[in-house]
């Protein structure tokens, strides 16, 4: 498997009056052309993060990007601005979750996805705005023609959430980090912006980023799943696995905290404690003052451990019986 | 129903007592008739934010309240505590109309219902002090700041934050402790009924967990009633004795909360159930999806006939014409479509209990 996008040990930091924050640390993964892949963990656990660094979306001036995002071999990380700027939109694009506050108001959802085309292809104005109601069109706005002249504000927050897919894509980037896409948007709206996105996935051949909260989202979309906590990934497993037999106890307690249907009343299993500040991260293991498994042995930094069953940074993986979402 | 037959029993006030006593359990501690809330816009229309809602809510239940936005499931529970008044129909408490008892029994009801908002944060006044947010309510209900303060402090023990948390303000607190401190304040004025508004939707699902116990201790020891708002189908199928589905302003389905989600009557209550993301390995999720097609339409102007025939997959002819009444399906469940019983709609595979994990080597 040749990896079409190859994250290297990054680390994101910012500055503050206390000195330089580490937000994320070490974060390494492999993503395949065309393959799906989740993002997973709680607020603050810096995933939102990683999916801006990976868009060379975060203030230089405020934050330090370290490691290497090799998109084809080339590290984008180490890019000038002007050049990464060719392959913002072009090759990786971004969907937001808030489509009211991604969009801009003053300019027509025709206008807003010929952009990109007009800038990175010199497309002509006029061919712009056909490819622009085309894109509208596959994302499954009705009425296309007519919504291509309306603004923002005109469409409901599920259409927005199609525009904005639309314009994420009508340079058909090969890598697409959505974050947290359909997190605003109602069960019924949410089903809708899912199969789209599954769609257009295939169709496209586009490889994904799915950043979520929403476990349930990943196991319909993605074939990985990349669990992250305090800045760090803890887990990288099919999702298939890792749902059915999770490696990190962090992961297990994550899964086993959502109410399921069918689990009537029964008291929800949560994580014990809460999630440190990132001013005062745990020496070795970062989740051992929480789990229930710790030992001695979790004191020391630990490392990826491997098996047939994907990687987790824990060194009991191999030998944990954890539960996953299943009962 | 209760107190209308009383009043109009006059001599056979006995018989009216044999017929309370035989349905005691059944006695609502909340009841409401034909509820209608609309708000007016501009040129003489409306939102019909709620439109005829019948929901009788048993002490001691958590009843819960389903929809989309827009459904119109917030306003109804901003009514049910007095916080909106209803444009008509009526809302009786414990069989008293609230509209029309004197000014100092309407504030002792008050009392009785209270209402947690969904954003913890945006609920406490960023200025004061945990303790004096805490105890507020029972120094506007006329305790003494002495009383009220110690009250509290009892409060806050009860919902599992400790005492020092008392001189802290909002900001220096985590979202689930702010909502702790939400739960504690509603609570010192020991209400009977208590209106959830999406109390855990911000939350982290670890945190969500904590108080979705934290809730169900209080039920138990309290004995509270809780009108469970939400979207999401998880929480309101984990919690939830009752279930009403809301659709634009009007209740669709109401029944059983294992029976909605497992074998749901309405096409809409299907649709929202198949919409939902499952958690569970390819294998063991159920197969087709059922995706509604388009937005939920405006409230201002509902569609004729059953309200979800725009949206539905088996809708037929009769669907735009008439409105369907909600009617008993089973016992204790209803249903608002024409077709209730009759339409094959898909059996609700959640929770994989047919299954056994394989535990052995993945």
């Amino acid at each position: 498997m040749t990896a079409l996008l190859s994250v290297r040990n990054l680390g994101v930091s910012m500055r503050t009056r206390q000195g330089p924050l580490h937000i994320t640390e070490r974060i390494s993964f492999d993503l395949a052309p065309g393959e799906r892949v989740g993002l997973v963990g709680e607020s603050g656990c810096g995933k939102s993060v990683t999916g801006l660094a990976l868009m060379g979306l975060l203030r230089r001036r405020t934050s330090t990007v370290s490691g290497e995002i090799l998109l084809e071999g080339r590290d984008m990380n180490a890019m000038r601005e002007a050049e990464r700027r060719r392959l913002r939109g072009a090759s990786i694009a971004m969907v937001f979750q808030e489509p009211m506050s991604a969009l801009d108001p003053v300019f027509t959802i025709g206008e807003q996805i010929g952009e990109s085309l007009r800038s990175h292809f010199r497309t002509p104005r006029r061919e712009a705005r056909e490819r622009a109601i085309d894109m509208l069109a596959r994302v499954g706005i009705p009425d296309p023609a007519r919504r291509c002249d309306e603004y923002p504000h005109q469409l409901s927050g599920g259409m927005r959430q199609r525009a904005m897919i639309a314009i994420a894509l009508a340079c058909e980037p090969k890598v697409l980090v959505a974050d947290e896409p359909t997190t605003a948007l109602d069960v019924t709206i949410q089903a809708q912006v899912i199969d789209l996105l599954l769609r257009m996935s295939e169709d496209l051949g586009t490889a994904m980023i799915f950043i979520t909260h929403d476990i349930g989202v990943v196991a319909e979309t993605c074939q990985r799943v990349l669990t992250m906590y305090l800045g760090q990934i803890v887990e990288d497993a099919p999702t298939d696995t890792v749902l059915a037999r999770p490696r990190h106890p962090y992961t297990s307690g994550l899964m086993r905290s959502l109410p399921r249907l069918g689990a009537w009343k029964e008291p929800l299993p949560s994580i014990p404690g809460r999630v440190p500040s990132l001013a005062a991260v745990p020496a070795g293991c970062r989740f051992a003052p929480r789990c229930t498994y710790a030992r001695a042995e979790c004191g020391a930094a630990q490392p990826m451990q491997e098996g047939p069953w994907g990687q987790a940074r824990c060194w009991q993986a191999g030998a944990l019986q954890l539960k996953g979402t299943l009962a | 129903m209760g107190p209308s037959a009383l009043l109009a029993g006059g001599g056979v006030a006995v018989e009216g007592d044999a017929s309370v006593t035989k349905d005691k359990t059944d006695l609502p501690l909340v009841e409401t008739t034909e509820l209608k809330i609309h708000f007016p816009i501009r040129h003489g229309l409306s939102v019909k934010a709620v439109d005829g809602v019948d929901m009788k809510v048993r002490a001691g239940d958590t009843f819960g309240v389903i929809g989309e936005s827009g459904s119109g499931k917030s306003t109804l529970g901003r009514a049910l505590v007095g916080l909106v008044r209803p444009t008509a129909g009526s809302i009786h408490h414990r069989s008293v109309d609230s509209a029309t008892v004197s000014r100092s029994a309407r504030q002792s009801m008050r009392r009785d219902r209270q209402i947690i908002f969904q954003d913890p944060h945006a609920a406490l006044n960023p200025r004061m002090r945990i303790l004096d947010s805490v105890s507020e309510p029972l120094i506007i209900a006329g305790e003494t700041r002495r009383a009220a303060e110690a009250r509290a402090y009892a409060m806050l023990d009860r919902v599992g934050l400790e005492a020092h948390f008392a001189a802290r303000y909002p900001h220096e607190l985590s979202g689930g402790q702010k909502s702790r401190v939400n739960i504690a304040r509603t609570l010192t004025l020991e209400p009977k009924l208590l209106v959830c508004d999406e109390i855990v939707a911000a939350l982290d699902v670890s945190i969500q967990a904590e108080i979705l116990n934290l809730l169900a201790r209080l039920q138990r020891d309290m004995g509270l009633t809780y009108v469970f708002i939400t979207h999401d189908l998880g929480v309101v199928g984990h919690v939830s004795d009752r279930i009403a589905v809301m659709y634009l302003g009007v209740f669709v389905e109401v029944g059983p909360a294992q029976r909605i989600v497992s074998r749901p009557l309405h096409p809409y209550t299907e649709a929202l159930l198949s919409a939902e993301p499952e958690p569970y390995p390819s294998d063991l999720r159920r197969g087709e999806r059922i995706i509604l097609k388009g937005d939920i339409p405006s409230p201002v102007n509902p569609p004729a006939g059953c309200r979800f025939h725009t949206r539905c997959r088996y809708a037929r002819e009769i669907c735009a014409r008439e409105r369907p009444a909600l009617r008993e399906q089973e016992p204790g469940h209803e249903v608002a479509c024409h077709f209730a019983g009759d339409l094959a709609l898909a059996e609700q595979k959640h929770g994989p209990r047919t299954v056994t994990p394989q535990e052995g080597e993945a």
